[in-house]
């Protein structure tokens, strides 16, 4: 019934050799995603106005631009890892390896974008 | 012979009776959607256009302050606070809490009545501070 060596029988993973992965990642990526979007939530909104100026000030700051940053990163990698779970429950057949593909262009797409256009502001000026 | 009997049918969405749970269920999936697509999209053309030069940001600014900015910034906020109190609910079922059918009615119908509060206090002083 059950094959493989002792070791595999007792690591119990099967012959994918994971298991709770994705799971836990969600769980990790959702907990911080909580305090990095409340934080930008709150901060923006603490801001005297949402002019050009007054926005590039504060992107400027490390404080603000080091977080903006990881909030690119971990919702990014939220995002996917759900996006992923929706697409694989709703498309099936050859539509699914195309809108996996998709959701990965997206991701890093506009991820990579985002990134890059923190660390321009970020890098190209003086904090306010 | 067996006789003829109705076999029990499978746990599937059109053999429950709807409720609040189901409703905070599938709205999580869709705000996080929404969240994927026109918040990443916002979130994005945003930064975008602040690293592009006045001229850029102003076209965003223009967009965001219109009312159709208006109706998409309040969907997002309201989709952000609803998938963020349905996550905290999710890491509260994590523990194996929660279950019992009137507590887990009453957490999703705090969860839908949060996202509400939330996303009115969050307008209401958007608005009353004029940014």
């Amino acid at each position: 019934m059950r094959g493989g060596t002792e070791l595999s029988r007792v690591r119990g993973l099967g012959s994918a050799h994971e298991g709770a992965h994705h799971w836990w990642h969600q769980r990790v990526t959702a907990f911080s995603n909580l305090f990095l979007i409340l934080w930008l939530i709150i901060s923006l909104l603490r801001l005297p106005g949402l002019e050009y100026e007054t926005v590039r000030g504060w992107l400027q700051s490390p404080i603000v631009a080091v977080p903006m940053a990881l909030i690119v990163i971990n919702t990014f990698w939220h995002m996917k890892m759900g996006l992923q779970v929706v697409i694989e429950d709703y498309v099936h057949g050859p539509g699914r390896i195309i809108a996996l593909a998709l959701l990965h262009f997206w991701t890093f797409g506009a991820g990579g974008l985002a990134l890059f256009s923190i660390l321009k502001v970020a890098l190209t000026g003086t904090p306010s | 012979m067996t006789p003829t009997r109705t076999r029990p049918t499978s746990p599937h969405l059109t053999a429950y009776k709807w409720g609040p749970h189901m409703l905070v269920s599938i709205m999580h999936r869709v705000m996080g959607v929404g969240l994927a697509t026109v918040g990443v999209i916002g979130f994005v053309w945003w930064l975008v256009a602040l690293a592009s030069g006045k001229e850029a940001y102003a076209t965003f600014l223009t967009c965001a302050t219109g009312w159709f900015g208006y109706v998409v910034g309040i969907g997002l906020s309201f989709a952000f606070f609803l998938h963020m109190a349905n996550g905290i609910r999710h890491f509260v079922l994590d523990t194996g809490a929660g279950y019992e059918l009137k507590t887990n009615r009453i957490g999703a119908m705090v969860v839908i009545a949060g996202a509400v509060v939330l996303t009115s206090l969050m307008w209401l002083y958007i608005f009353a501070k004029g940014l």
